[in-house]
């Protein structure tokens, strides 16, 4: 016995050490903030360039983000195997270039950055190239002019022209012009738009960037308008002909060049998936200044890819789930149904928000309960009564998520994130409890499952434990041990010191 | 306000904790392999049957679910019995048949069901129900115990059972768990059976608690507690014993029955016994395991065992 208790202890001091170590080297030799102080939104971009390649040499190139608009790219990475590979500076541009002999498959190139934006500055000035008025056909010319006449007849300066033109292109009933030009042009409203102010002699330009989404999967670049009033710049948007740069724009290209050109490829396209990461200034800081000199930064969860840092995120979370489960299980000695089922409705908590997520549960908790008796009278197998109460739970989700969109209710949408399974095991648990046990039961051992996710989420959710659990992935080893230590723990729940609590009376 | 009690004054009662029993007993006296002979209660009967212990008669066993048809030829003989899993677990799943009228089954409670609801708890039984960890199991269905009438005002429609755990071999604690009608008919004292402690020396009672509250008489019946003595102690002391021997479990829970014709008998096995026994007995459990420590060193045949125990653990003693 004395032999494994010195065992535990050695092991348990030991990773304790292993954890605390790395995460104080961390803290004090790369400046990793223990404590979250000031926070950064950091936007890892990665782009992904995908294209048939024909039967002839193959050169991809990629015009790069130049950090405009106070936006500060702090690493750039390029997936380049097999390819020749170059970043070449010019006039002004920077531009990736892969080259390649020959390909017989589709193939995808990555370019990833991650960049946040250090100020909230403005895009710099520059002088307007003269304006060159569009080339159009007869007919197209025609409709032009009118539209141009008619906007100028209407507005009172460039401002009111642009915004009107905006509007006009956008509206649901067009303007017989404005359909015809839309109709005959082979492109963008952008550059419709862009046509429209270069007819009426206004110098204005294109500005491709990203709007950024985060967990977004298959994002595609977008336009923004850039019009010269005579002394400014002025940024307008597309569609809603708001001006300025949107809060979450990343500036990607100022003016008209094509950011992607694939010569001796086809149906070449570029999306993006995006991921934002909340993080301390100083760790930015670190990240930016000390990327190559020190190897464990790059050993750190950032990395990974954009997809698998955002599965990262919350898979960090459930040690301290677990730990949350743990704590209360054995010192508090609270019942729940089944042992970790609580940590996985605590984590679909985090997507949907507490009280939403609450009432969601109680309510397909209680629908899947109500359908589940009358289940009982049709005398299934337990599988495949298992299997029914699974599929009733996904078509109530389905029920739910469209009944509360044609609603307007955004948020019972989030339905989807919790685990169908386990809710159904929950509900055939709880029915079971509810024949043999009674009503009772079921809310002494619901209400103990909701209050432990709840908890759960509520530690989960802690800024400070957010930030160590990613910034300090090594912390789970001291966590570890932790439990370990936990789970030697042979003294009185304090369920327990209630249960015996009528033994403290003399007889 | 919540009252509680302090840690302190809880370990001073010598009250086992889950934590504890956990890890101090069942994780080191109940090695994993011994408990196929407690789940399965067909392996237990056998084991009882081999080592002279009486047990329930066993009517049959339903394996497959395509033998559930045959349920009405196997019980077209039998007025009563019991259905249950062979590896059930806190008394779930277990069906009680005390009689027939017409075609129905009558349950103890008075409830008439009929075949097809047999059939679909044996169904249910099979897909894993209702053992542990929701293995798929399969149904025992054995005799009903006829109980001694003179328990009958103790339990309400239901059979009382004594537990004893079993430590080292050693008889520490028992009890004897009377059905109410809260409790459905079930000896489990968290579904509101009444929990009676029993005197190690005699098997006279020493106090009643129902949901950790004392009680004087029976819920239902109103028969007072202070009467109860158990016939047959040192038989019932000597089977637990024995049990224990026949597992190798250190640490165990016998469930004893009484039948009017054939006396005690096991009922089952638990290999983790839970804690409310120290209510019913008012007295901590973490004593009287180390004075068994003792006695398993001291004593050296199972008959000296059950004695110590029995001169050690009377409640003059305990005092």
């Amino acid at each position: 016995m004395i032999a494994s208790r010195t065992q535990v202890a050695l092991i348990v001091g030991l990773l304790l050490l292993l954890g605390l170590g790395l995460t104080l080297y961390k803290t004090t030799m790369l400046g990793f903030p223990l404590l979250p102080g000031e926070y950064r939104d950091v936007w890892t971009i990665e782009s992904k360039i995908s294209f048939q390649p024909k039967d002839e040499p193959l050169t991809v190139e990629l015009e790069l983000p130049q950090g405009l608009a106070g936006w500060t790219i702090i690493e750039e990475h390029f997936a380049s195997s097999g390819f020749g590979f170059s970043v070449r500076d010019s006039d002004g541009h920077r531009k990736a270039r892969w080259t390649r002999e020959g390909l017989d498959r589709p193939t995808t190139l990555y370019y990833k950055i991650q960049t946040y934006r250090a100020a909230q500055a403005s895009l710099p000035d520059r002088r307007p190239r003269p304006v060159r008025p569009p080339r159009l056909e007869p007919d197209q010319l025609a409709a032009m002019d009118r539209l141009v006449a008619m906007l100028r007849e209407r507005s009172a300066g460039i401002e009111t022209f642009t915004e009107l033109m905006i509007q006009e292109i956008n509206r649901k009933t067009l303007d017989q012009d404005v359909e015809f030009l839309l109709g005959t042009y082979q492109a963008d409203r952008v550059t419709i738009m862009l046509d429209i102010l270069a007819s009426a002699g206004i110098a204005a330009q294109r500005v491709r960037g990203i709007a950024l989404e985060d967990g977004r999967r298959r994002q595609t670049i977008s336009s923004l308008i850039e019009v010269h009033n005579g002394s400014d710049w002025t940024l307008y948007h597309p569609e809603t002909a708001a001006t300025g740069l949107p809060p979450d724009f990343f500036v990607w290209e100022r003016g008209d060049e094509a950011i992607l050109t694939v010569v001796g490829g086809q149906g070449s396209s570029l999306e993006f998936a995006l991921l934002r990461n909340t993080l301390p200034a100083k760790t930015v800081m670190a990240m930016e200044h000390r990327t190559r000199e020190y190897a464990l930064v790059d050993f750190s969860i950032y990395a990974l890819p954009v997809e698998q840092q955002g599965v990262f995120k919350t898979l960090l979370l459930i040690p301290v789930g677990a730990l949350v489960v743990v704590f209360l299980r054995l010192f508090v000695g609270i019942p729940t149904s089944g042992t970790f089922m609580p940590v996985l409705i605590a984590l679909a908590f985090i997507e949907t928000t507490l009280l939403v997520g609450l009432l969601l549960f109680i309510i397909l908790v209680g629908v899947g309960l109500w359908i589940r008796s009358w289940l009982s009278r049709l005398n299934l197998l337990l599988v495949a009564r298992v299997s029914t109460v699974v599929i009733v739970v996904v078509l109530l989700m389905a029920v739910f998520a469209l009944g509360s969109y044609k609603l307007g209710l955004d948020q019972a949408l989030t339905v989807t994130f919790f685990p169908t399974i386990i809710l159904a095991w929950t509900i055939e648990r709880m029915s079971i409890l509810w024949e043999e046990d009674g009503p009772h039961e079921v809310l002494i051992q619901g209400g103990g499952s909701l209050l432990v996710a709840v908890l759960a989420y509520l530690v989960m959710t802690t800024r400070v434990v957010e930030h160590l659990t990613f910034n300090f992935p090594e912390l789970l080893i001291s966590l570890l041990a932790v439990i370990i230590l936990i789970g030697r723990y042979t003294g009185y729940r304090l369920s327990e010191l209630y249960r015996f609590r009528d033994l403290a009376k003399p007889k | 306000m919540i009252r509680l009690i302090s840690p302190r004054e809880l370990a001073r009662l010598g009250i086992l904790g889950m934590n504890q029993r956990n890890h101090g007993y069942i994780g080191r006296y109940n090695r994993r392999q011994n408990y196929q002979l407690v789940d399965n209660k067909l392996k237990t009967k056998a084991a009882a049957l081999a080592n002279h212990i009486p047990v329930p008669e066993l009517y049959g066993v339903i394996e497959h679910q395509f033998e559930v048809r045959r349920l009405d030829a196997l019980l077209a003989e039998r007025t009563s019995f019991v259905m249950k899993p062979v590896q059930g677990s806190g008394g779930k799943g277990i069906l009680v048949i005390a009689g027939r009228r017409g075609g129905a089954f009558i349950k103890t409670c008075g409830t008439a069901i009929g075949a097809s609801d047999l059939r679909r708890h044996a169904s249910n039984t099979l897909a894993g129900l209702y053992s542990l960890g929701g293995r798929t199991d399969h149904v025992m269905i054995e005799s009903l115990i006829e109980f001694d009438p003179q328990f009958a005002q103790y339990s309400y429609e239901g059979v009382p059972d004594v537990r004893v755990i079993i430590y080292k071999g050693v008889p520490v604690m028992a009890m004897i768990r009377c059905a109410t009608h809260r409790s459905g008919g079930k000896a489990n004292l968290h579904q509101g059976a009444v929990g009676v402690g029993l005197d190690m020396a005699t098997g006279r009672s020493i106090c009643a608690v129902q949901q950790g509250r004392i009680v004087d008489v029976h819920p239902d019946t109103g028969a007072r507690f202070d009467d109860l003595r158990i016939p047959h102690w040192e038989r019932i002391l000597d089977f637990a014993s024995r049990c224990a021997e026949m597992t190798g479990l250190g640490y165990l829970g016998a469930d004893i029955v009484f039948d009017y014709h054939k006396g005690p008998m096991l009922l089952e096995l638990n290999a983790r016994p839970g804690l409310a026994i120290q209510l019913a007995n008012q007295c901590g459990l973490r004593h009287r395991l180390r004075a068994a420590d003792r006695i398993a060193v001291e004593a050296t045949d199972r008959a000296e065992r059950v004695r110590l125990a029995q001169q050690r653990f009377g409640v003059a003693c305990d005092a």
